[in-house]
């Protein structure tokens, strides 16, 4: 046991070496028309060894260091509490819910336009994470190219107003039901794959619509991006300083009052917060009926699932088209909130990010979902001044949270079901 | 209702079911009895459409049905319970019992996202049922506990209730009684019974617990290494020889 710890501990300290002298150490100088190799400089030499050495000894001690840290009593309230009354938990759970919700609704009039506008990004996460919660925390269906379905939404409204001059809110079924499609056609390929088989493809998947993007750019604009796209209006009122659609006219004349460039910005957020609560919402409907009763079933055990008459093919469909077209929501709203969206808005690192804060918030859970989403988007911003270590900050939460707390932040809950006693 | 005609069942090599015959009648209970890897579940396998056959017919209500994907066979009214239980562990009972009755529930997502009246009142039904078949088998109280944390005998009745809800004609039990201890085996005995008087459905039984096939089996099927080596009421296998022989063989 000891001997197979130092061999391992050695060569991750080898494999460390090796990866971080070339890369930190080695300097390409540019000396008029050559490039010369430079070795690296005493310090660098001495930080990436004293590298090597801290995983070497990681690595060695490294089952002795995850049982301490396991030791340590995890930070976070236990879930096990005092069980209540199933229906007075509900009704207060209910309760503090919609109070929450209608909090959010006025907060954004005593805040500054920074905070709600990052309040906007939060919620669109938050609808991007509750549909992908459908995916991978339901139906247990790995998916890596979620951003795919983002990007379909987002593109959807940017190029149909771009050639056809379709406004925000005629885009935003088109973006969806466009989302949903491309997720149903997704889902025919892939239908046979389990896991990471699962994952490679989908993963793939979401590179080829965003190199589709990047390339295609007679039509998309290509790096270049798509920009002047419209805000959302209300009724036909415009939001900026002068109209700018024949026919429209603008909010704060009509109301008579003052021009503020924070109209939009608060419109925005309210827009993206009842969309927030609405894929909750219908997302929490679903949960509690057939559709998502079988995708848990088939996450559960397929083999079983199908003995029952289940068809894999409509259940793992269901589920991706379903969760495409939030995806395509939010895109949508995102395009909107941005005026400009280019493929580099839809990398693989989004799709991790999203994936991430289903796994935090914990698979299938909805409130867990909307807690990691809100932490997850607004932590980095908070501590701006480590944001360059704001992936490793990222990444030691999530090795800690497996740590600690597999399950993630709020587990499911199942729903209690009365039944009528009789006989 | 259910004719099993010259079944053959070959996995590369190996003949793990070679021409077995099987016919069951309206409320009846028939068994398959045989040594260890004899190949009765793969018989099971073969009749749900988890296997493709490599040979012979498998006639349901005169409807030929070998080789139909396993979800339509149960959708016709064939289901089974599993040697290990199957059940859906994370969610709770009643869960399992209303995963179970997807089809009578399904209509489109529409009316069940605005509750239609008409919704409302299968899923009344639906929950119903699922509330008749937890009290069948006494697990009323353990409704909204996670299925995995059932003691076993509970998962085992649970796995049959869950077959029950979906209304089928015919139920296949795969070793039912494994691991059950006798009061336990004695109630799931009655429990077979009540299932063919009481809801008219044909069981077909696997079970190795020879005091429980003898008991309630109405005819008995013997397979020896994939071959059908017997067939009868019970009273004719306790006295065939050939069974004496390979159960003794066996041992
Ligand atoms: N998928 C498969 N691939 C290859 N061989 C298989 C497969 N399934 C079953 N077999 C083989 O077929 C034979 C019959 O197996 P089966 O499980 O049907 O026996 P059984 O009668 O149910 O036994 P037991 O009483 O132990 O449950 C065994 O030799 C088994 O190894
Ligand atoms: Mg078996």
């Amino acid at each position: 046991m000891a001997a197979n710890n130092l061999k391992h501990a050695l060569f991750c300290a080898v494999v460390t070496l090796v990866i971080a002298y070339p890369i930190l150490g080695l300097n390409l100088e540019a000396q008029g028309i050559n490039v010369t190799l430079e070795g690296a400089d005493a310090s660098t030499v001495i930080s990436v060894l004293a590298a090597a050495v801290v995983v070497f000894l990681f690595q060695l001690f490294r089952d002795n260091i995850l049982s301490v840290l396991k030791s340590v009593p995890s930070p976070l309230p236990k879930s096990q509490k005092e069980p209540m009354a199933e229906n007075k938990r509900a009704r207060i759970e209910s309760w503090v819910l919609t109070g929450i919700v209608i909090l959010a609704l006025f907060w954004p009039f005593f805040v500054s336009r920074g905070a709600v506008d990052l309040a906007t990004l939060v919620l669109i996460y938050i609808m991007l994470a509750l549909g992908l919660n459908v995916v991978v925390g339901l139906a247990g269906l790995l998916d890596l190219g979620y951003v795919a379905f983002y990007a379909v939404g987002a593109y959807t409204f940017a190029l149909l107003s771009q050639y056809a001059g379709v406004s925000f809110w005629v885009a935003l079924p088109i973006g969806a039901c466009l989302a949903a499609l491309f997720g149903f056609t997704l889902g025919f390929p892939v239908l046979r794959l389990r896991g990471d088989y699962l994952a490679i493809v989908t993963l793939g998947f979401g590179e080829i619509i965003r190199i589709l993007l990047n390339n295609w750019t007679s039509l998309t604009g290509g790096p270049n991006g798509v920009g002047g796209i419209p805000d959302p209006t209300l009724f036909g009122m415009e939001f900026g300083r002068r109209v700018k659609e024949e026919g429209n006219v603008s909010f704060h004349e009509t109301f008579g009052i003052a021009y503020s460039g924070e109209h939009k910005v608060i419109f925005l957020y309210l827009i993206a917060l009842v969309l927030a609560v609405f894929t909750a919402l219908v997302i929490r409907r679903f949960m509690r009926m057939p559709v998502g009763r079988s995708w848990e079933a088939l996450r559960e055990d397929e083999i079983a699932a199908r003995s029952l008459g289940m068809s894999r093919t409509a259940v793992k469909l269901s589920a991706f088209t379903i969760g495409a077209f939030f995806a395509g929501f939010a895109g949508t709203v995102f395009a909107s909130k941005q005026g400009f969206i280019s493929p580099e808005s839809f990398v693989f690192l989004e799709s991790a990010i999203i994936l991430a804060i289903v796994v935090l918030g914990g698979m299938g859970s909805q409130i867990g979902v909307v807690l990691a989403a809100i932490a997850v988007t607004i932590l980095p911003e908070l501590a701006r001044e480590f944001s360059e270590y704001r992936m490793l900050i990222f990444g030691a939460a999530m090795v800690l949270m497996m740590i600690w707390r597999p399950q993630g932040l709020m587990p499911v809950r199942r729903i209690h079901i009365e039944l009528s006693k009789q006989e | 209702m259910l004719e099993v005609q010259n079944l053959s069942m070959r996995f590369g090599g190996l003949l793990a079911v070679d021409q077995v015959s099987l016919d069951v009648n309206e409320r009846e209970i028939v068994s398959i009895i045989g040594p260890n890897g004899a190949g009765k579940t793969t018989v099971f396998n073969c009749m749900s459409g988890f296997y493709k056959p490599t040979g012979g017919k498998i006639l349901f209500q005169g409807q030929e049905v070998q080789g139909k994907p396993d979800y339509k066979i149960s959708r016709l009214g064939m289901v089974r319970t599993f040697q290990h239980v199957r059940l859906f562990n994370n969610m709770t009972v009643v869960e399992n019992l209303l995963v179970a009755q997807h089809r009578h529930l399904n209509t489109n997502l529409l009316a069940g996202l605005l509750k239609t009246p008409d919704y409302r009142e299968r899923e009344r039904k639906s929950l119903d049922r699922a509330a008749y078949w937890l009290n069948r088998v006494g697990l009323m109280d353990m409704a909204n506990r996670e299925a995995g944390n059932l003691a076993y005998g509970q998962q085992r009745r649970l796995e049959i209730a869950r077959c029950m809800v979906t209304e089928p004609k015919l139920l296949m039990l795969d070793e039912p009684a494994a691991g059950l201890n006798p009061a336990e085996t004695k109630d799931l005995n009655q429990l077979i019974v009540s299932l063919k008087e009481d809801y008219c459905v044909s069981v077909v039984l696997i079970e190795h617990d020879m005091s429980l096939v003898m008991d309630i089996s109405d005819r008995i099927n013997v397979i020896n290494q994939g071959r059908p080596l017997a067939s009868g009421t019970p009273e004719e296998i306790r006295q065939n020889d050939d069974v004496i022989k390979a159960y003794l063989g066996e041992a």
